[in-house]
């Protein structure tokens, strides 16, 4: 296995962080190891409970599913860059603690991520909508209810 | 790269099949080529007869553009049953179609309508019909030193066009048990001047039936022609059995599920006002 | 009406924010200075001797500290134990001399990284000499069966009957019975966050310090014990956020293998499972069992006698799995006036996974037994299944009511609750519509569960199954203080999984102490400053760490009066006391604030009352209620205290021509008594609700005819998404329970335990028309296209 280190330098939650790492490290990986951003977990590391879902240029993907070396020179933003400019939670955030939308918030971080896509291109979305934009996202506390209720509700008040 | 290290290196894209694979330590490539990177790959181009399609275009892009969709409206329909959002966000249309999962949504639109895969290596390029591109399970006549460059999909310029993809996967977004396509074209009195249809999930490479299809036109697409269709597909099928469906299971999904494209291609092409 | 001031009310727990903004702080989140990684090297055979380990290629790897056999880990450790009379079942994270299942962990390596550990466990070399297995629970037991622990002597491990009433006399006169088998695959609750300990050994202080995703009674105990540490040797730190856990997370083999390392190389270790060592070698899979029922009913509908024969395949080791058996005793007769139950459990060894303690420790299995059991009878007698629930449900006015095998139900109205379920859902429009689906050539049912849901955690199940194991004491328990500043902080005992305690404790402290919650913070002792707690399972949270709160708030109440009773020279009852201040009843103006008295308390000691401790402090710790009693001759026993309720009903569509289940209406009728935060009761039931459809559609783990987990990754084993999972609706009732202090119920469990019955039920009601049924779950498309196809029962 090959110890060469790729310079990269990727911004993240607006900021331009640079690195050197190893081909092999993915981009979760780097995310809550280096940069210390813990609020993005793991939860299968093959692609199926979305619990590493990031945004990448805006879109969410699955950090799991890739390389460190492939951001570079992308933007990413994870849970903790959802809040607002001043640092209280955004709407979808307050809307996931008016409602209860989790309980033991491991794919908590996810969620936002799956369900702030979905917000920033469907304002209005319909319920069936919001589940299949989380439908990537799976949930073991939930039962999804109180979420579907938490990105319903952060529509609204999104207007 | 690819001629260099010829089977030690494998080429990357979206990684949305590869890298889970490599996580649970089955393939180990010493090398990734990544080509997410190169903008000549990440294109839509609708010509007359043809859609070309850069290898690297994200499959939500695909699914996202207006003129694809009107185009080859097969396609649109094929993603929505791709895995999930983060899937295709990331997720290319080469990447799929070399990965070349029988059970797939875009080589089993490919096969369909027969695109074409563009490849290129080091000394060149060259064109292979997806019946000759799609070679076995996970397996593809590309040579290891070539890369997935374009696809040009067939566009059908028939005013009373219409297309259906449908499957049975246990949960939304999962892999299919089986999978069918079909696309059909009318005269102005209702008789099928074109018609193609296939299955996923029902051998070792997605199928197309381009003979018993034949066998349609000319005529009304009374249900019997349908059912008899979608039943001789289902004879001439291979399908497997694993933990979630058995073959007779799937035989009888490819019967059921042949019948309710072809129907639905039908009614949409009945209904086209284009 | 609520005669509370925040109790029952909307509320947002304390708990969401940080997990929002991604603050959490799960154990793969904690980074100790210097710390190494640990990777594991499994067995890829059900049954084989291990005939040697070599494990020089993965040493010579850069970045490897050590490699470690079982051959060191069992000679420097103690055995885990297992509850059942089973003494020579031993149990070690590390096999040694033979490996019963495919996944046993066999190695274990540590190197600077994770990645770099699984490289090296590649590489250790071990040579195997297959043996023969078995996974069947039948074929085990039969004469001639290969033996998992050949030193048991036999592959059953816990087989006890229990006979309670006239059972034989009842069946002999009855007017009807019927007989047939209901089978629950082998599935859990899967959490997304895998088990995960670190572990830090200090020679200076010899304590070993323990970070872990744990959900576990005397998980500190029994770490030291295996370790040969003394009890106060091992330390574990409670305040790490668990990743839903929903029973299974009893990591001990995982916490004493890296504990053992720890102290071995003197570096911080830590070890999070990747999903795939997590699904084989976890020891986290859960109940795979099947009843044969037999039921004694006569021909109006009455439900007469049952006997239960109940079969669970546990796997290769045992932990505390087996009394997964034992606490549907609790519940045995289920919500209905049954006055005779004969109830036969087995435990069986095979070569598969280990199970582990699965939410309801049995009670959903059995709930499924038991409801698809009056369904039939329904279908037999062709008695609509709501007229025939209702003539057999105990009624209101019959509580507390005692059940043949020694439980008393505490209170409940098992009518008024599904008669609201009833009406929520819209019941005669759905069966309209399900008449209308038929016509149309659809196959449509709908699917109710009557069910319990036994909460307060009384496990004398372990007794009742193990009598050499004389444990009854189930206790919890809580610190509350008032700091000279007047904050107030509750210390709870136990970690948590997502149920929300640090809101039920503060929510209970501030109605005793008539202050606002937000201002109550809540904090998680160490095991070594803990009080004692069994660690929330049973549902017994609400009513046993809301017990334990409010009991420590009422002592600082009245601490507050009598320190105010002193002051003014007056007895506490002549005085009132309101949001923290205590005034002279009729002379408002002579008043001690809440201040004031804090200072008295934390200062001013020649104004305190004599024999009052300074400070402002209290503890409480109790016992669960009608607890402590041992079974008597006949088997009878008191177990868990306090019986919440569920009603469901679910509407179904099934393709004809696929197989393929659509769930459509779904409502919950449910009562668990005083609800202490709405929102945290609903979300718990919404999600058991989803574990019950995965456990009943979509989740299996499934073995080969070798030996080998098939659903080894997520890919197979399939966790239901927000599209499998329908929009759900709870509709409440409260039967508050006479034992607890605001007459709560737990409620950790909830729609878990009927949602499988419920959708069992719809299946078949579903199938019905086409003379198919299905008492094997889960119903698998296939498994739902081959009834429709063969119209025969599997």
């Amino acid at each position: 296995m090959s110890d060469k280190l790729h310079e990269v330098s990727i911004e993240v939650n607006g900021k331009a962080r640079p690195g050197a790492v190893p081909a092999r490290l993915s981009l979760v990986d780097w995310l809550r190891d280096e940069l210390c951003l813990t609020g993005t977990h793991v939860g299968c590391e093959h692609g199926i409970c979305g619990a590493c879902s990031v945004m990448l240029d805006g879109e969410p993907v699955r950090s799991c599913l890739m390389y460190t070396v492939q951001a570079n020179g992308h933007r990413v933003t994870t849970v903790e860059g959802l809040a607002k400019p001043d640092g209280s939670m955004s709407i979808l955030q307050d809307a996931f603690c008016e409602t209860h939308g989790l309980q033991c918030g491991y794919c908590t971080p996810g969620m936002l991520i799956a369900a702030q896509g979905l917000l920033n291109s469907n304002p209005n979305p319909t319920e069936e909508q919001i589940r299949d934009a989380i439908g990537g996202n799976l949930c073991r506390c939930t039962g999804y209810q109180q979420i579907v209720e938490a990105v319903q509700l952060a529509a609204e008040r999104t207007k | 790269m690819l001629s260099t290290h010829g089977d030690s290196a494998k080429l990357i894209a979206g990684g949305q099949s590869l890298v889970p694979m490599m996580a649970m330590r089955l393939v180990r490539p010493a090398f990734l080529v990544d080509i997410n990177e190169i903008a000549e790959l990440k294109f839509a181009r609708t010509e007359r007869d043809t859609a070309r399609i850069g290898a690297c275009l994200r499959q939500s892009v695909v699914e996202r553009d207006g003129a694809l969709a009107t185009r080859v409206p097969l396609l649109r329909q094929a993603l929505a049953w791709v895995g999930h959002v983060q899937t295709r966000n990331r997720g290319t249309v080469g990447g799929s179609l070399a990965h070349a999962d029988p059970s797939a949504e875009l080589p089993l639109a490919a096969q369909v309508l027969g695109a074409k895969m563009i490849l290129r290596s080091a000394k060149g390029t060259r064109t292979l019909d997806a019946e000759e591109f799609f070679s076995g399970p996970m397996s593809t006549s590309m040579r290891p030193d070539e890369c997935l460059e374009e696809i040009h999909w067939p566009v059908w310029s028939e005013k009373r066009t219409g297309s259906a993809f449908t499957e049975i996967a246990i949960r939304h977004g999962d892999f299919a048990m089986v999978a069918a396509a079909a696309q059909v074209a009318l005269d102005a009195g209702g008789r099928c001047t074109r018609a193609a249809f296939g299955l996923g999930g029902a051998g070792g490479t997605p199928l197309a039936f381009p003979k018993i299809a034949a066998r349609l036109l000319g005529a009304k697409l009374e249900d019997k022609a349908i059912e008899d269709a979608a039943g001789e597909a289902a004879k001439e099928c291979d399908p497997g059995s694993d933990l979630h469906a058995t073959k007779e299971y799937r035989r009888h999904l490819a019967r059921v599920l042949a019948g309710r494209v072809l129907r639905e291609a039908h009614a949409k092409a009945l209904a086209a006002t284009r | 009406m609520n005669p509370f001031r925040y109790i029952g009310k909307k509320r947002r727990t304390k708990e969401d924010p940080r997990f929002v903004s991604g603050r959490g702080r799960y154990v793969a989140d904690i980074a100790l200075a210097g710390m190494k990684h640990v990777a594991l090297v499994a067995s890829p055979h059900a049954s084989a001797r291990i005939v040697s380990i070599n494990t020089r290629p993965a040493l010579a790897l850069p970045g490897v500290l050590y490699v470690l056999t079982g051959e060191e880990f069992c000679a420097g450790t103690d055995s885990l134990v297992t509850g059942v009379d089973a003494p020579k079942l031993t149990r070690f994270a590390l096999a040694k001399g033979v490996v019963r299942y495919a996944g046993e962990w066999v190695a274990a390596v540590v190197a600077d990284t994770r990645a770099q550990a699984e490289d090296a466990a590649e590489l250790v070399g071990v040579e195997y000499e297959p043996l023969p297995h078995v996974i069947d629970p039948e074929q085990a037991m039969a004469p001639g069966a290969p033996l998992v622990h050949p030193a048991h002597g036999s592959n059953v491990i816990l087989h006890k009957k229990f006979v309670w009433g006239p059972v034989e006399e009842i069946f002999a006169k009855a007017q009807h019975q019927l007989a047939f088998r209901a089978t629950w695959g082998r599935s859990a609750t899967v959490p997304i966050e895998t088990f995960g300990v670190a572990a830090q050994w200090d020679p200076g202080t010899e304590i070993l310090d323990v970070w872990a995703s744990i959900q576990m009674p005397k998980y500190p105990d029994q770490v030291a014990k295996a370790l040969r540490l003394p009890g106060n040797g091992v330390r574990v730190h409670y305040d790490v956020d668990v990743g839903g856990s929903y029973g299974v997370k009893r990591g001990l083999k995982h916490t004493v293998l890296v504990g053992y390392l720890a102290k071995k190389l003197g570096v911080p270790l830590r070890f999070i499972e990747d999903r795939l060592e997590n699904l084989r070698g976890g020891d986290m899979q859960g109940p795979d069992r099947f009843f044969d029922m037999q039921v004694a009913f006569d021909s109006d509908g009455t439900l007469r006698a049952w006997k239960i024969r109940a079969v669970d395949d546990v796997g290769a080791y045992a932990g505390r799995a087996p009394f997964q058996l034992g606490k549907p005793i609790t519940a045995i007769c289920g919500p209905y006036r049954i006055l005779a139950v004969e109830y036969d459990a087995t435990s069986v060894l095979t070569h598969k996974t280990p199970q582990e303690a699965v939410r309801g420790f049995g009670q959903s299995p059995t709930n499924f037994a038991m409801e698809r059991c009056v369904d039939r009878v329904a279908a037999f007698l062709k008695m609509d299944r709501v007229e025939l629930r209702k003539k057999n449900l105990i009624r209101k006015d019959q509580f507390p009511y005692t059940i043949p095998s020694g439980s008393t139900y505490d209170s409940g109205d098992y009518h008024a609750v599904l008669d609201k379920a009833l009406a929520a859902i819209g019941y005669p429009a759905l069966i309209a519509k399900r008449e209308a689906a038929r016509k149309g050539g659809k196959l449509a049912g709908i699917g109710i569960s009557t069910c319990l849901e036994p909460s307060g955690g009384n496990s004398a199940f372990e007794v009742l199954l193990n009598p050499k194991n004389e444990t009854t004491t189930w206790m919890d328990s809580c610190l509350v203080r008032i700091d000279l500043a007047g904050s107030i902080t509750g210390v709870m005992n136990t970690s948590s999984s997502g149920q929300g305690h640090e809101s039920l404790v503060s929510t209970v402290v501030g109605e005793i102490l008539e202050r606002d919650p937000a201002s109550v913070r809540v904090v998680r002792a160490d095991s070594l400053s803990a009080l004692p707690s069994n660690s929330p399972v049973g549902s017994r949270m609400a009513i046993m760490l809301g017990g334990a709160a409010a009991g420590a708030a009422k002592k600082i109440r009245e601490t507050l009066v009598a320190i105010a009773a002193h002051n003014f020279e007056c007895a506490p009852e002549d005085l009132e006391y309101r949001n923290g201040d205590v005034s002279l009843k009729g002379a408002p103006e002579k008043k001690l604030a809440w201040d004031q008295l804090v200072e008295i308390a934390h200062r001013k000691f020649h104004r305190m009352p004599p024999g009052i401790e300074p400070g402002l402090q209290a503890k409480f710790v109790w016992e669960v209620p009608t607890g402590g009693g041992l079974p008597d001759a006949e088997g009878r026993v008191q177990m868990y205290p306090c019986y919440s309720f569920e009603a469901h009903l679910v509407y179904v569509e099934i393709d004809p021509d696929t197989g393929k289940p659509a769930l459509g209406k779904y409502v919950c009728g449910h009562d668990c008594g005083v609800m202490i935060n709405p929102d945290i009761v609903h979300g718990m039931t919404y999600g058991g609700i989803a574990h019950g459809i995965g456990a009943a559609l979509y989740e299996k783990f499934s073995y080969t005819e070798d030996g080998q987990l098939a659903a080894g990754t997520f890919m197979d084993y399939l966790l239901p998404s927000a599209m499998e999972v329908p929009a759900l609706a709870i509709v409440d009732h409260c039967t508050p329970s006479p034992l607890t202090t605001f007459g709560q119920k737990g409620s950790g469990e909830a729609g878990y335990l009927g949602a499988p019955a419920a959708i069992a039920n719809a299946v078949n009601d579903a199938l019905a028309p086409a003379g198919a049924a299905i008492d094997t779950l889960p119903m698998s498309h296939l498994a739902i296209w081959n009834a429709i196809h063969s119209g025969k029962r599997t």
